[in-house]
């Protein structure tokens, strides 16, 4: 029993990340109707911005916290004005390869830099060492990465509904053209969206950096993972998105405890059954407004 | 402009100037290894039919299908065990592992097209990442890390260890494929397909049953992949992960998107192109295949997105001043609540 809670434990851990880039990728969806593929390759380069910074400038780690997700945020943004707008009045596709090229450059140019080896990484020493939990003790920096993407998924989730800013952007993702007839000025909230879902996904990378290992191609199989989660949770809902991260992580670890064989398979038949059962996704609407 | 006066009224090329075409494709593919390294010859010939299957989808039915390594592969390695097995001639495992290929299609077509536009890319990416997962599981079978190796280059008898005869052996199994694709493309059926891609509703208001057509030129897609992927791992004599790898997947849509989508002959010359290159980097020592690759998708979609095969036709049309032919997708706004590709 205590092991199966600890392998819950687990699943929690990485459905945050899970959760981080699903929040990401839907938000930056719901806005421009953008699949970004290069969701994965920020990650990535946000777990070596983390590394970058220790390593090179004697940065701490919780620094690189909110350095690093900022600098990616701008990257997005810059992103969104060179490239992404060309394609976004066109087919969801185009920007669909576009991020996908991208991605592969990306990907390439960190692994010409710094080899397919992984980077070490140690934890931040407040972090180190474990916590009792009662029935077993965890390592209390995967309990800090579980507590701080509830609390970033709980401040989106406040700022889109509780806030004016919120309610734009959800006037703007649900009925563009409406809200442009109402006086609001979408198109103002669209680089900035994008760069966000990007500081999102840096941020799930800095907070990858100390328990995951840091290579160049940690983002490229994850990305696929993340796809499989949103169809589950359904990519327009940002609520959607972020429990299918975890409710996901947490099945799949269950999973791997009773069926070690299939535990990366897992997310995968688990999206498959969501297919066919509710092809919508478990909190998603039909398609159509702006799928 | 004589290429001009050898299109017909309608903008669609005349009989003359497709034979002319047939005749030089056909004279091409059997000289290519006279002046290609045979083995990347038999590459170019193996890519360049996965190329044409996917553009069954992707250029004809609007449907992009980012895991079709799923197929590829799973064909390699079906017709690799059968090869291994059996002894039969490689006709016959092709034909098995196409057939494997098919069948496993089956399910995920049935539940991929539950979803359309962006979401079928990425529910086929991720069932083809969980095919990718069961071969690297699967050991004893496939061999996991070390790939299926010793797939032998059976045929009646013949000596064909050397490249170049294997290509010629090979070579009528690809024709054959791209002949089965040319001929769903220019059916009644292709052409349900196509308006299947340009207007699903109206397809659909008209009767048709859009994701049973959808379910069955899935279906013809993945058993072409699959004689491609066969044919391609007899000639390398191994089977590996890279061949279920979502790269692959990405590398058969930058072949179609850089040779120009739903023109058959762009498909063809996408992986012409891509095999060459890829080849050229690798004698020369350049390892940055990703970057490459990548740049390509970038440059294509921002600047040509008819591909080199579309922008060309577009020139030569767009000179008589006719009805220009439409890529698809090109002309859907973002806000039509309609489906989209």
């Amino acid at each position: 029993m205590d092991g199966l809670l600890q392998q819950i434990f687990n699943g929690l851990v990485s459905g945050s990340f899970y959760a981080l880039l699903a929040l990401g990728l839907s938000v930056i969806f719901g806005m421009l109707g953008v699949v970004n593929f290069a969701h994965g390759a920020f990650y990535m380069l946000g777990a070596f911005g983390a590394f970058i910074l220790l390593d090179s400038f004697g940065l701490s780690w919780w620094l690189a916290l909110f350095v690093v997700p900022a600098v990616l945020g701008i990257v997005g943004m810059v992103l969104e004005r060179t490239l992404v707008h060309r394609l976004v009045a066109l087919d969801p596709l185009y920007n669909f390869l576009l991020t996908f090229g991208i991605a592969l450059i990306l990907q390439d140019l960190m692994r010409l830099r710094y080899g397919v080896q992984s980077q070490p990484f140690s934890r931040p020493e407040l972090l180190d060492g474990s916590l009792n939990l009662g029935l077993f003790s965890y390592p209390k920096y995967q309990v800090f990465v579980l507590l701080f993407s509830i609390v970033i998924s709980g401040l989106v989730w406040l700022v889109l509904t509780r806030t004016r800013v919120g309610m734009v952007v959800r006037a703007a993702t649900e009925r563009a053209d409406l809200s442009q007839a109402l006086g609001i000025n979408v198109g103002r909230w669209v680089t900035p969206v994008f760069g966000f879902g990007i500081a999102l996904a840096g941020l799930a990378g800095v907070l990858a950096a100390p328990m995951r290992a840091v290579n160049s191609s940690m983002g490229g199989d994850l990305i696929i993972v993340i796809f499989a989660v949103v169809v589950i949770g359904g990519l327009g809902s940002v609520f959607g998105s972020v429990t299918a991260g975890y409710v996901v992580g947490m099945l799949t670890a269950v999973g791997n405890f009773y069926l070690p064989a299939l535990s990366q398979s897992l997310v995968f038949i688990l999206m498959a059954l969501v297919l066919l059962l509710r092809p919508a996704g478990l909190f998603g609407r039909e398609e159509g407004v702006h799928a | 402009m004589i290429t001009a006066k050898l299109l017909g009224a309608r903008g669609e090329m005349s009989v003359v100037l497709r034979i002319a075409l047939l005749v030089v494709g056909v004279l091409l593919a059997l000289g290519l290894p006279w002046y290609i390294y045979p083995p990347v010859a038999m590459d170019i010939a193996a890519w360049a039919l996965f190329a044409v299957a996917l553009d069954l989808l992707l250029g004809y039915t609007g449907l992009l299908s980012f895991g079709h390594a799923a197929f590829w592969g799973s064909s390699a390695y079906a017709t690799g065990i059968i090869a291994i097995e059996t002894g039969l001639p490689f006709y016959v495992a092709v034909l098995g592992g196409s057939l494997v290929a098919a069948l496993l299609a089956l399910p995920i077509a049935l539940l991929s097209v539950r979803r359309t536009g962006i979401y079928f890319a990425m529910v086929t990416l991720a069932f083809a990442q969980l095919i990718f997962f069961i071969a690297n599981q699967w050991r004893d079978v496939t061999g996991g890390e070390n790939g299926l190796q010793g797939i032998p280059r059976n045929l009646f008898g013949l000596d064909l260890s050397d490249s170049f005869y294997f290509y010629y052996a090979a070579l009528p199994l690809i024709l054959l494929g791209l002949f089965v694709a040319w001929r769903v493309v220019r059916s009644p059926f292709g052409r349900v397909l196509v308006a299947i891609r340009e207007n699903p509703a109206r397809a659909r208001a008209l009767g048709y049953p859009v994701d049973r057509y959808k379910v069955q030129v899935f279906v013809i897609s993945a058993f072409l992949a699959g004689v491609a992927g066969g044919v391609y791992a007899v000639g390398h004599g191994f089977a590996s992960l890279q061949e279920v790898y979502w790269t692959t997947s990405g590398k058969v849509v930058v072949m179609n998107i850089l040779g120009g989508m739903g023109t058959l002959w762009g498909p063809l010359l996408g992986a012409g192109i891509i095999v060459l290159l890829e080849d050229y980097l690798a004698t020369a020592g350049i390892d940055a295949i990703g970057i490459v690759t990548g740049s390509i998708f970038v440059l294509t979609v921002l600047l040509f997105r008819r591909g080199i095969w579309g922008s060309v036709a577009y020139l030569v049309n767009s000179r008589r001043a006719g009805p220009v032919p439409v890529t698809p997708a090109e002309t859907k706004p973002r806000s039509q609540p309609t489906e989209r590709v």
